[in-house]
């Protein structure tokens, strides 16, 4: 099967896609994309979280052929260029990365929070967050990182 | 053939600050722009996808083994089992005991029995169906107390089931006392549930070696176990660290090293293996689950006089860490007190669950949640405060522990737990609650009715580094050089960066050291020498001290070249003792880089002796302490830990951020020890092998925490760092579960502690 998506704002183009191929596995192995993390592949730790078409979503519960003709963003599309987007800025200077493995998934969830409310309470953080698995941090300085970038709206 | 076209990336963002300070990471921006290549990132042209069979039986006989069906599916490139092992088909961290593919016997359900590689992930997976193994099912050895006493049962291996016992007796290990409190703990088998799963790319090169790129703690034990494996002479297995999407002791045993090495070689072609979450549970070793009789004795006035414990380690299958845990164990068996008298007793031992290793806070975990529990009952029986027992026999610097050994260095164990006494509690409910930090949470099962609240402390000692007698070192290559007309520091080291943060750490060293700015963080690989594993905390002490011992070296080659040995690098500049700046560093450099390759071996330490286990065993000790508030819903036996605060003696914080980000996760997986982290295991099958039915603490679950660190400096360390990694992942789970003790007045002798221990209404086995 062909797939037509676009990508960070680019369109792609993915050919011999197995039906049975994530959304996921589209983006990582065969569109050059790792970003979006492989934790758990199955729904449940929040790491491979891209929008699609501006919605939040697991990618790895999302068929690839479901994306035609629709637009996926990924963390490697959060920033412009070399400026990085707040949220990424925010969880690198308040220590919110340790191994990283939940980060881009963590700052997709994140990012749509902010630019749904604009300024979150630490319970719409915990709630937003939530499912999103950090194994390193304690959460804490996610906290910390969220209402930073909120901050710099 | 070429590295892979996404691999390892070297780190040389220039961000400020030296020792002491807290500069970003430099893998920070390339992690947040989903650049980082982590080791299932990796890539090559031509790759193919390795999979693993693996034995759905705890305990089994292979009677035939077929590999020629999956041969023949289309796009399969090879099929390998233990009769294509090259070299010896055992390895091992400690015993030599596991098989790289089982041969004629399995011994934990989840045992790798065959191998593929294919061209898609999926038809290697659906290839695996095609291999025929038929298995004589033989009755599981599950119960480790039986296991350590029962001869009659069968061997797992040629020296029985034991894999370690040891005892250790101090002073009049039959003493009596006025106050006597006992008790049986246990405690279930945790997880590491690090997020990125076992993975890596084999690329097999025209010498007939292999490189290997791929997440691990330690590059050169795993080179040395492959290479073995493989028949291979060291040098012809180059590893290279990849991105680690977190570790915590369960990448200190093998997983995918040998078998995607062996299809590399076979097929020629470049080979990939990625565990998904289901294998990665099967695919890891976990942490011991521990059973443990404790009796201590006490005067009426509240000092201890002895404690006798006995304690059983479920090493599972194959020995793995199981003889460290003994040895953690029984000598950190009394904690951080001051214990006249003891009898201690440990077993580790095989059996057909899941196999137990490495685990953050290995060995201490286990008998720091009994014996803080012992401390609480104590205090009861006393009706004393609890924190004020701890502190009345809280061990200190001067002190000896339970093998003889002085304390000589800080130990402010005292004065820790005064700290946290002193810090606020939370304010009690009064009026309208916020539904979500109630037990149960957004699923409103309590607005406040049956919720009642307590308060417990947990505090412990453990070791820092490797112990009885092991030389523990590392090793740190330092370049200066002059690069764009700037002094530039290159710091080459095999130390595993697993999300610690030892790459800034590096950085920082270097920085204070040669006073540059610009750092590179090489890859780490095996080409330089080896760094010892990134566990037992020591990584900031060993392969810090490695750094600065190079550091150190560069300097004084710089300070020749120089002519002048009373100066130092500061401000890349040669700045004499008055503080003029002689010369800028470049002017002294030139073209000519200095380069200088140190070791840093920390203090020689011994083993203990094997009847009395006395012996100058540790070489460090990290202590911390936490206090735990609790809400427990006495209906529906459901927990909402409101506030956990801890106060750690870090030596000195060389990352003050960093430190206390250690803490707060190190927490975070105490808690989930505390009331909901086990793979549970029955008849020797794991019952919840997925994140689905295994539960981390998410940030809903995760309460706000104070953090108080202190930097008692120990003389004897480099900077006087002492290991911090481990301890709060120990003393958050008994503070925890002391606070749900104190909440309900249940006995609650087990954790994670579950809904059902609280409302008595569990099954019965």
């Amino acid at each position: 099967m062909r797939v037509n998506v676009t990508v960070n704002g680019e369109h792609r183009q993915a050919d011999n896609v197995w039906e049975g191929e994530s959304l996921l596995y589209l983006l990582r192995e065969r569109l050059g994309l790792p970003g979006s993390k492989n934790a758990c592949e199955q729904g449940e730790c929040g790491s491979c979280t891209v929008y699609l078409d501006d919605v939040p979503a697991c990618a790895c519960l999302v068929a690839a052929g479901q994306v035609e003709g629709r637009e996926v963003r990924t963390v490697e599309g959060l920033a412009e260029g070399d400026r990085l987007d707040p949220i990424q800025e925010s969880f690198v200077e308040c220590g919110a990365v340790q191994c990283g493995f939940c980060t881009p998934g963590l700052l997709i969830q994140a990012h749509d929070l902010i630019e749904r409310t604009g300024n979150p309470s630490d319970a719409e953080i915990r709630e937003a967050l939530a499912g999103n698995l950090c194994r390193c941090t304690g959460y804490e300085k996610i906290l910390d990182a969220v209402r930073l970038a909120a901050s710099k709206r | 053939m070429s590295a892979p076209a996404r691999s390892p990336q070297e780190l040389n963002d220039t961000i400020a600050g030296g020792i002491g300070e807290s500069p970003l990471r430099p893998d920070g921006t390339l992690k947040v722009r989903g650049e980082f290549a982590y080791s299932s990132d990796l890539w090559h042209e031509n790759m193919l996808w390795g999979a693993t069979l693996r034995s759905p039986h705890p305990h089994a006989r292979i009677t035939r083994l077929d590999i020629a069906p999956a041969l023949a599916v289309p796009g399969v490139y090879a099929v390998l089992t233990h009769d294509d092992v090259p070299g010896e088909n055992i390895y091992g961290l400690k015993y030599q005991d596991t098989p790289a593919l089982a041969a004629d016997r399995v011994r934990f359900q989840g045992e790798p029995v065959a191998i593929l590689a294919a061209d898609h992930p999926e038809i290697a997976r659906q290839a695996l169906k095609q291999i025929v193994v038929e298995y004589e099912v033989l009755e599981p050895i599950t119960d480790p107390e039986r296991a350590a006493h029962d001869d009659t049962l069968p061997h797992l291996h040629p020296d029985g089931n034991l894999v370690r016992y040891q005892r250790i007796l101090k002073g009049d290990p039959d003493a009596t006392a006025d106050v006597v409190v006992s008790g049986v703990y246990e405690i279930g088998m945790q997880d590491q549930a690090f997020l990125g799963p076992e993975s890596g790319l084999a690329v097999p090169d025209d010498d007939g070696g292999v490189d290997l790129y791929l997440a691990t703690q330690w590059l050169h034990v795993d080179q040395r176990q492959t290479a073995k494996a493989l028949g291979l002479p060291l040098e012809k297995v180059r590893l290279t660290l990849s991105g680690v999407g977190g570790a915590f002791g369960g990448r200190e045993d093998l997983s995918m090293q040998i078998h995607s090495c062996m299809l590399a070689l076979r097929t020629g072609r470049p080979v990939k293996m990625v565990y998904n979450r289901l294998e990665s549970f099967f695919g890891h070793v976990h942490r011991h689950p521990a059973k443990m009789y404790y009796e201590h004795g006490a005067t009426k006035d509240g000092k201890l006089v002895y404690v006798r414990a006995k304690l059983y380690f479920d090493g599972g299958a194959y020995a793995s860490k199981t003889p460290v845990v003994v040895g953690n164990g029984t000598t950190l068996s009394v904690g951080p007190y001051n214990v006249p008298n003891a009898k201690i007793e440990g077993w580790g031992v095989y059996t057909n669950n899941p196999t137990c290793g490495a685990m953050r806070g290995l060995g201490a975990v286990q008998p720091t949640y009994a014996y803080e529990s012992q401390m609480d009952k104590l205090a009861a029986a006393l009706q004393m405060d609890p924190a004020d027992l701890r502190i009345l026999n809280a061990m200190s610097e001067g002190s000896t522990n339970v093998t003889g050994q002085l304390v000589d260095f800080p130990a402010p164990v005292g004065e820790l737990i005064q700290r946290l006494k002193d810090m606020p509690l939370p304010p009690e409910r009064t009026g309208p609650v916020d539904i979500r930090d109630m037990p149960g949470g957004a699923s409103n099962t309590t607005h406040g009715e049956g919720v009642v609240r307590g308060v417990g402390y947990g505090v412990t000692i453990k070791n820092i580094s490797y112990a009885e007698g092991l030389d523990d070192y590392s090793t740190a290559r330092v370049r200066l050089e002059v690069i764009g007309g700037e002094a530039v520091a290159l710091v080459h080291t095999a130390a595993a960066e697993v999300g610690q943060g030892l790459v800034t750490l590096q950085q920082q060293i270097a920085r204070t050291e040669l006073g540059v700015q610009r750092v590179t963080v090489h890859v780490a690989d095996t080409s330089v020498g080896d760094a010892g594993s990134s566990s037992a905390s020591r990584q900031t002490y060993i392969t810090g001290g490695a750094v600065r011992n190079a550091c150190r070296a560069v300097a004084s080659a710089v300070r020749a070249r120089f002519g002048r040995d009373d100066v130092v690098l500061a401000g890349g500049k040669l700045v004499a003792s008055d503080g003029e700046a002689l010369v800028s560093l470049v002017d002294v450099l030139g073209d000519e880089a200095v380069e200088e390759t140190r070791e840093y071996h920390h203090r020689k330490t011994y083993p203990l002796d094997p009847e009395t286990g006395q012996g100058d065993a540790h070489v460090q000790y990290g202590f911390s302490a936490h206090r735990a508030v609790v809400d427990v819903d006495v209906d529906l036996g459901l927990v909402k830990v409101v506030q956990l605060d801890c106060a750690q003696d870090v030596g000195k914080a060389m990352n003050p951020d960093a430190v206390v980000a250690q803490i707060q996760g190190g927490s975070a997986q105490g808690l989930g020890l505390a009331v909901m982290e086990e793979i549970l295991v029955r008849d020797g099958k794991v019952r919840n092998p997925s994140f689905t039915d295994y539960l981390i603490p998410t940030i809903l679950d995760m309460p706000r925490m104070r953090v108080d660190v202190l930097e008692r400096a120990d003389p004897h360390a480099p900077y006087g760092v002492r290991g911090v990694g481990e301890p709060p992942t120990i003393s958050a789970t008994p503070a925890i579960a002391n606070a749900i003790r104190a909440a309900t007045g249940l006995e609650l002798p087990r954790v994670p502690v579950r809904p059902e221990h609280i409302t008595g209404t569990e099954e019965k086995k």
